[in-house]
């Protein structure tokens, strides 16, 4: 200790010093942090990885080979990873066929698919992001606000029940039955196909968990049906033809009935 | 009289006083001569056949209508005050709303059988006005408007359009989204009317739209107005009815001075009383199991707001159908707009009903005929007017699918543009189409019956014959199947004559009198109707040759 007691006032212990410490938060940090940093990085280029494989099979006919868009396709350079977890996770891509609207149907990947397709398209430019259950579960929202705002910018397309609707050309909005928070949430931030989009700027993250609640409450299936059968929650196009066919028409039924049995005047 | 006989009787018969229903009777005929009135009506006959009784349908119904509506206005609170909802519906509470919508969700929620009260009260309004339009059509495919019975073709016709304003009125009244924008609707058509469109508005609403008083007076004009006038016509329809006494099929011993059927008492009252029951359990049974105009649903109204899938009921469908169709033409002259895209479907909406309820009118004009028709026509002996009545009521599908447009084309994957187009074709096509199919169709049931006169009916019993042919035995019809085949009298084309008279002078046919002929002979003329057999026709076949 006495040689280093001695030299410590040497004009180069400082630089000593210094190197020491450099080693030591350099030999720390190479330790701990890069180790982690590394695992993440390529965990995450794995699946852009495997996403691009997924969308050079099943999405680079429309959308270009590297996600810029055909004359069948739009460009996918920057819409994001909810829309993609939307469009593929309803079922709407990969679609069967261009035309007026591509309709949902059976979902063709698993959610782990749809992941790795995100984080292939979220990697081509900056977009909305695949919302976190705390942004869209319904919980402790306000539904009388969530109808009010429904009815402003919803119902006018998908029917103030939500049970949908036409639009020109044969495009059509349509039912919310069935749709799950995530995706209803992801609609609305990203305006898919014919649909205007509802970003936080115009339509707060509030707001949009209000409309998720209020469809959970009136349009869910589990909703119970004050009056009795729905008909479809199409109004008056479907209650008059309910009303001419089981209503007139079980009267007629009833009054051919009642003519057929009566005392015959005798025949001559 | 019946007085003195009962001091008689009491005085001889020590049976004791005549029991209370007859001395309740005694008492009533003394002071309103029921017996005289009773021995006139109670025997009324009324033939039998279960298209008689769609009229019975519609009155009962709207029997219902009123009984119920009655309920109803107990709860129901007509006023524009905006409160708040805090009723047991959950994604409503908090919403700011008018007294109307509240008392209503009130009816719905909250006031004993009051949702099932309403939706009796709407279906039967539905089935009322479904009722009336086919009752008017079997009265006009049977010919029963013919004279002396054309005042209540127009009473009946009126019903169906009051009835078709009395229901407007009522859908309007909870003040929902969906009725709020059928109230938009109509001061969108009232608005577009040339001059007075905008007074007009202004009257009915008491300012600009919505204001605070059209539930307010929709109201009066609902409960009050409407049905005031309605129950009237209605009263004096089936005066008419009985003055005229029914109509009846034609057949074997039923003639232009006759009815045959049963009597008013007790069989009709029997029947019509069950029949009223029969109604309103099938009704009744429609409201308890299905949901009709649920406004929880909706919401409340707010000019801002809209849904899609906006129709009014089905018996408005009609003019939703003819503005949808219509292209948005408009006219700017000087500073103001003709909005032809909404004025011409509101004439276009007069127009349609029009036609139907000046038929009988075109037709005696036509026809020339003065005498009275108590048996009805089958509808194959009058292709024209069969053909005509066919064609309207295609004419008032298609736009009815116009009215639904969206809903077609969301439940067949069709393009809504592509429906509208073929509703604006087919309003001009469909009626001519249907017409001449329908014509034709009368014109071979005509031949039919002729062949069936003349030749008997087919028996489906093949007999070869020596020289192999094979034939089919035919059967005679009995004299009564005949005599229903053969007893309507053929109307003959009104001819305009010679130009010139026997004294030389110059008829002068005007253009109204050569337009009579003409249609005449579109009516009645070689194209228009088989010549029914005659008996000598009949006569020479059966006596000829025996094997067919």
């Amino acid at each position: 200790m006495k040689k280093l007691s001695v030299r410590r006032r040497h004009p180069l212990a400082a630089l000593v010093v210094l190197l020491f410490a450099l080693a030591a938060t350099g030999g720390l940090y190479a330790a701990f942090a890069p180790a982690e940093k590394a695992q993440a990085d390529s965990s995450q280029s794995l699946a852009i990885e495997e996403g691009k494989k997924l969308y050079s099979v099943g999405c680079a006919t429309c959308h270009g080979t590297s996600g810029e868009g055909t004359k069948t396709g739009p460009s996918l350079v920057g819409v994001g990873s909810a829309a993609v977890d939307f469009q593929v996770g309803t079922g709407r891509m990969p679609a069967q066929q261009p035309g007026a609207q591509i309709p949902a149907k059976k979902v063709a990947y698993s959610q782990a698919q749809i992941d790795q397709l995100a984080a292939y398209i979220a990697s081509l430019g900056p977009g909305p992001s695949v919302p976190t259950k705390a942004q869209y579960s319904p919980g402790g929202a306000d539904i009388a606000n969530g109808g009010q705002l429904f009815r402003t910018n919803c119902s006018q397309c998908h029917n103030a029940s939500g049970k949908g609707g036409a639009l020109s050309d044969g495009k059509f909005a349509p039912t919310l039955q069935g749709v799950t928070p995530k995706h209803i949430y992801e609609a609305m931030l990203t305006g898919p196909q014919n649909m205007p989009n509802f970003p936080d700027t115009t339509m707060p993250e509030k707001d949009k968990k209000d409309i998720i609640a209020y469809l959970g409450e009136v349009d869910s299936g589990k909703t119970p049906s004050e009056g009795g059968l729905e008909l479809g929650g199409l109004g008056p196009v479907s209650e008059g033809l309910f009303g001419w066919i089981f209503g007139l028409g079980t009267l007629i039924a009833v009054a051919v009935w009642v003519a057929a049995h009566t005392t015959k005047a005798r025949k001559s | 009289m019946s007085t003195t006989n009962h001091a008689t009787d009491d005085a001889s018969a020590p049976r004791g006083k005549a029991p209370a229903g007859e001395r309740l009777a005694d008492w009533a005929d003394g002071r309103l001569g029921v017996y005289s009135l009773a021995k006139a009506n109670m025997r009324k006959i009324f033939p039998d056949h279960w298209s008689f009784m769609l009229g019975e349908i519609c009155l009962y119904s709207f029997m219902i209508i009123i009984m119920t509506g009655v309920y109803l206005t107990l709860f129901f609170h007509p006023s524009m005050n905006e409160v708040t909802y805090s009723g047991p519906y959950v994604p409503l509470q908090g919403i700011r709303m008018s007294e109307a919508f509240n008392s209503t969700m009130n009816i719905s929620f909250e006031v004993r059988g009051g949702l099932l009260i309403r939706q009796i009260h709407h279906w039967s309004a539905v089935v009322f006005i479904a009722g009336m339009f086919v009752h008017m059509m079997r009265v006009f495919f049977t010919g029963a408007f013919r004279k002396p019975r054309e005042v209540n073709w127009m009473f009946g016709f009126l019903l169906f359009v009051l009835g078709m304003f009395t229901g407007f009125t009522g859908y309007s009244l909870p003040d929902d989204l969906l009725s709020g924008t059928g109230v938009r609707f109509m001061e969108g058509a009232i608005l577009s009317v040339p001059i007075v469109g905008t007074y007009l508005s202004f009257f009915l609403f008491g300012g600009q739209f919505p204001g605070h008083d059209f539930v307010a007076r929709f109201y009066t004009i609902h409960i009050l107005l409407l049905p005031g006038i309605m129950a009237g016509l209605l009263v004096a329809h089936l005066i008419l009815v009985f003055y005229h006494k029914h109509t009846q099929f034609p057949g074997p011993g039923r003639t232009e001075k006759n009815v045959v059927g049963m009597p008013l008492m007790p069989v009709y009252m029997a029947k019509a009383g069950g029949f009223f029951f029969l109604v309103f359990g099938v009704i009744a049974a429609v409201a308890a199991v299905a949901s009709i105009n649920p406004i929880w649903e909706f919401g409340p109204y707010r000019p801002d707001q809209v849904s899609t899938g906006a129709q009014p009921d089905w018996y408005m469908g009609m003019a939703e159908g003819l503005i949808r169709a219509m292209p948005g033409w408009e006219i700017n002259f000087w500073g103001h707009t003709l909005q032809l895209g909404v004025f011409i479907p509101l004439v276009l909406f007069g127009v349609v009903l029009a036609v139907m309820a000046l038929w009988p009118f075109i037709e005696s004009w036509v026809t020339g005929d003065k005498s009275e028709h108590h048996l009805a026509d089958r509808p194959r002996n009058a292709p024209t007017r069969t053909a005509f009545g066919a064609a309207w009521v295609a004419w008032y599908m298609v736009l009815l699918l116009g009215g639904g447009n969206d809903i077609a084309a969301t439940h067949f994957h069709l393009s809504i543009n592509a429906v509208t187009w073929f509703v604006r074709i087919s309003f001009f096509v469909i009626p001519v189409l249907t017409f001449v199919a329908t014509k034709r169709i009368c014109m071979g049931l005509q031949r039919r019956d002729k062949d069936k006169v003349l030749h008997g009916r087919e028996t489906g019993v093949i007999k070869r014959l020596p020289h192999g042919e094979f034939v089919e035995v035919h059967a005679p019809l009995d004299q009564g199947q005949m005599y229903t085949l053969t007893q309507h009298v053929q109307h003959q084309p009104f001819e305009l004559g010679e130009e010139v008279d026997e004294n030389g002078v110059r008829r002068k046919a005007g253009p109204v009198t050569k337009l009579r002929s003409k249609l005449s002979q579109g009516m009645y003329g070689e194209g228009s109707q088989i010549p029914k057999p005659t008996a000598e026709e009949h006569a020479e076949i059966t006596s000829g040759h025996g094997h067919h």
